[in-house]
């Protein structure tokens, strides 16, 4: 691997930047190069959100990715949107709890996950994200289960630790459903 | 210390603080509020001030006071913004105060859009304001070069006693990547001009008027020796691969980033390329220019995100020598590295793919 | 042998030996020397920074013997809150007149006064653009004539006089807010009172003061120097009344 990329997306309030964020940060706990952007403006009051997450052993070239290696996908405007944009080769790992339709292209490796079940199942429904990020971790295994752990309890301490365990929950959910 | 995930706006706070700035003034505006909205959390805690100003007018102004009175100080902005700065730092160059703006620049012209852009060069690098002046223009590529070059934009500040610019864009402003802060202390001089009242001295005047024509006149020409040094010892730039390169590419901040991605594939395809990525666009990098050779440079393919300016200077520096070609996407549309590869391709009179 | 004198009267320590650029008869140089003494009396001199504006006055730095800065044209009571701000211990000032103030920096008077910015706005009201070649101000009277309302200002066209004092009075930070005028002797002794104020409360950290002084222009309005202060006495104060519009509780009838 010299340098790859993963698109989070779905709607405003679905966590996706959080997912890519968490994503970014275990990459860094392995000692990786990694860029994190978010889409920003209008966009992101109410509508789609997405962010790009590069990890790479060498420097990080564009943070800027048409074509992300993986994609997650929460909601079915981001489908429609990144399944063409995507290499062949990649996961696409798609929230089938609220995604009516399967992948089309026969180039991309499809994984369905059903998302906001699992997160309610776990009384989480807001973990959904992180249900989603441990089944692409587990997937793609673009860094390891553990270095995402080590980031969830990064990211959720102090005032936000009382989110940890249900995330780790959701974590661990997300990557057995694959 | 380790590297910590930060977001660039936030680091470019923080990188701020840590060079001893106490002091922010500014106004809100798409894409740059995370800045504002960290120092008005972050200076209340060390002991600084953040005022929200009325307008960008009014920050800018507030920042002239302020530097006059010798004391470190910044604003950011995004181009609308910085427009309506110009005045403020006309008179801050033309009253030689050391003073720190940062641009992260959106498509214009107008209130144009939010999205990122590099159109903002001509303004930044030509002055900006009235009169015959400059201000230093840095252009970090990264969230950690951001970090380094806010820091040395108040060293510089300080060196020339003249406003030093940072040019970013909403990606450098929004994207997270890993910065590590260095370990140094401010390196605070004595500003004896200040306006910290005169007790013991003489008044100090900090002013840009000077009605007598040949006053003014040598106080141009004692800017002009300024820039001049500038020129001497500060400019930065950072080259890649120019060895036996028969293309260069040259491009700064977010599009030098995509041509380091495009110049891999690039060299997948057997072409040998280069790049010179300008890291202070005022002073410009012209020796590096001119010092590429005619009889190995086929051609220098310059890249930005407007529809041609930092090129002009690229063509200036290279006097004819070498062919000057254009790539450039605006209005907030960033270049992809495949529209790079396919520029550079078609100009080799190689096949490109569809 | 020696013989005991008495100095009854000197220029103030704040003021340079300098003679000024006004024209025969401009009150500057009498606004000059009360806020010179309100400085001198309160030993201010050595701490203070004066912020010049654009217009007649922008020269101000050179009469005053302290710190200085020139602003660019309205924008004074922002440089001052970048000097308070950075420098707290300051004790700062600006010097603007109508044009500067009521006109193009009417954004900045305003911002300034609402944010309680602990600094002391002297404001030179002579109704007219004197440097600039009597132009019409904000605050030119209706029906007064100048080189660009030769037929009299019309408030149909271009509306109202502005009574700045009245409206800055109205914010809630400002503590001291009054109107005085530079036309006999007895309002001159008024209007150092007014400048003593407001440099007193700076220096207890109070907060805003704002001065405003109605002043004449004989080269502007076209009269002589006596005319020129009996037309203001007439006209001015009907139409900006006198007063004092905010003034801390504690201060003799203060009213908040």
């Amino acid at each position: 691997m010299t340098s790859t990329s993963v698109i989070f997306a779905g709607f405003g309030g679905q966590g996706v930047l959080m997912a890519g964020k968490l994503l970014a940060e275990a990459g860094l706990l392995e000692g990786k190069n990694v860029a994190w952007i978010p889409s920003y403006g209008p966009e992101m009051r109410g509508g789609t959100a997405n962010c790009t997450v590069v990890l790479s052993d060498e420097i990080v070239g564009s943070p800027i990715v048409p074509d992300p290696d993986h994609i997650v996908v929460l909601n079915r405007p981001s489908l429609d949107k990144f399944e063409p944009a995507m290499k062949p080769g990649g996961h696409c790992v798609v929230n089938s709890a609220l995604i009516d339709r399967k992948v089309e292209r026969t180039d991309i490796l499809p994984t369905y996950v059903e998302g906001n079940t699992i997160a309610t199942e776990i009384e989480n429904p807001r973990g959904l994200n992180i249900v989603m990020l441990g089944a692409f971790v587990k997937k793609s295994g673009l860094v390891s289960l553990d270095s995402v752990k080590e980031a969830l309890h990064h990211v959720f301490s102090g005032a936000k630790e009382r989110f940890y365990e249900g995330n780790l929950k959701a974590l661990e959910k997300g990557a057995e459903a694959v | 210390m380790t590297r910590v995930l930060m977001k660039g706006a936030e680091a470019v706070g923080e990188a701020a603080i840590k060079a001893g700035c106490r002091h922010f003034f500014g106004y809100p505006i798409t894409p740059q509020n995370e800045i504002p909205e960290y120092m008005s959390r972050r200076l209340p805690q060390v002991g600084g001030t953040y005022v929200q100003g009325e307008s960008e007018v009014a920050s800018i102004n507030m920042l002239f006071g302020c530097a006059g009175a010798g004391v470190r100080v910044m604003t950011s902005s995004s181009s609308p913004g910085i427009s309506l700065m110009q005045e403020g730092i006309s008179y801050i160059a033309g009253a030689e105060l050391p003073v720190v703006v940062i641009n992260m620049v959106r498509g214009g012209p107008g209130l144009g859009g939010i999205q990122p852009a590099q159109s903002d060069y001509f303004q930044a690098t030509r002055g900006g304001g009235h009169g015959d002046y400059y201000t230093m223009v840095l252009a970090p590529s990264t969230v950690q070069e951001a970090v380094e070059l806010v820091m040395d934009a108040f060293d510089l500040a300080d060196k020339y006693r003249n406003p030093v610019l940072v040019l970013g864009d909403g990606i450098i402003g929004q994207m997270m990547e890993p910065v590590e802060f260095p370990e140094r202390e401010p390196a605070l001089v004595d500003k004896p001009w200040a306006t910290t009242g005169c007790k013991g001295r003489e008044p100090n005047i900090v002013k840009s008027l000077l009605l007598d024509p040949y006053e003014l006149e040598e106080h141009n020409r004692k800017l002009q020796q300024k820039y001049e040094r500038m020129k001497r010892e500060d400019v930065r730039v950072e080259t890649v691969d120019l060895d036996g390169a028969e293309v260069v590419l040259c491009a700064y901040g977010t599009t030098s980033r995509v041509c380091r991605t495009a110049m891999e594939r690039l060299r997948e395809k057997g072409v040998k390329v280069g790049l010179v990525r300008p890291i202070t666009l005022f002073p410009f990098p012209e020796k590096t220019i001119q010092s590429l050779d005619p009889k190995k440079v086929k051609f220098i393919l310059t890249v930005e995100m407007s529809l041609g300016q930092m090129v002009q200077d690229v063509k200036l520096y290279t006097e004819g020598r070498i062919p000057v070609h254009f790539f450039g996407r605006t209005g907030g549309v960033v270049p992809t590295p495949q529209e790079v590869v396919r520029e550079v391709l078609k100009r080799l009179g190689k096949e490109v793919e569809k | 042998m020696s013989v005991p004198v008495e100095v009854i009267f000197k220029r103030p320590e704040a003021l340079r030996d300098r003679p000024t650029h006004y024209c025969p008869g401009c009150p500057h140089g009498i606004a000059h020397r009360l806020v010179a003494e309100a400085l001198d009396d309160l030993g201010l001199r050595e701490r203070a920074v004066g912020v010049a504006p654009v217009g007649c006055s922008v020269l101000a730095y050179n009469y005053f013997n302290c710190d200085f800065q020139e602003a660019a044209h309205g924008r004074a009571p922002a440089l001052a809150t970048g000097i308070k701000r950075g420098r707290p211990d300051t004790i700062v000032f600006t010097y603007q007149g109508d044009g500067d103030l009521a006109s193009i920096g009417m954004a900045e008077i305003i911002h300034a006064a609402n944010r309680g910015e602990k600094i002391t706005v002297v404001f030179i009201n002579n109704a007219i653009y004197g440097m600039t070649g009597g132009q019409m101000a904000p605050t030119t009277l209706v029906g007064q004539k100048t080189t660009t309302s030769p037929y009299g200002r019309d408030p149909e066209q271009i509306g109202w006089p502005i009574r700045m004092a009245e409206l800055l009075s109205t914010l809630v930070a400002p503590v001291y807010v009054t109107r005085q005028a530079l036309y006999t002797p007895q309002l001159v002794r008024k209007a150092r009172k007014a400048l003593h104020t407001a440099f007193r409360l700076q220096a207890e950290g109070k907060g805003f003061t704002f001065v405003e002084l109605l002043s004449s222009c004989p080269t502007g309005w076209g009269m002589t120097p006596v005319e020129a202060l009996e037309w203001g006495k007439e006209k001015m104060m009907a139409y900006f009344p006198l007063g004092e519009f905010k003034k801390p509780e504690a201060e003799e009838g203060g009213k908040k």
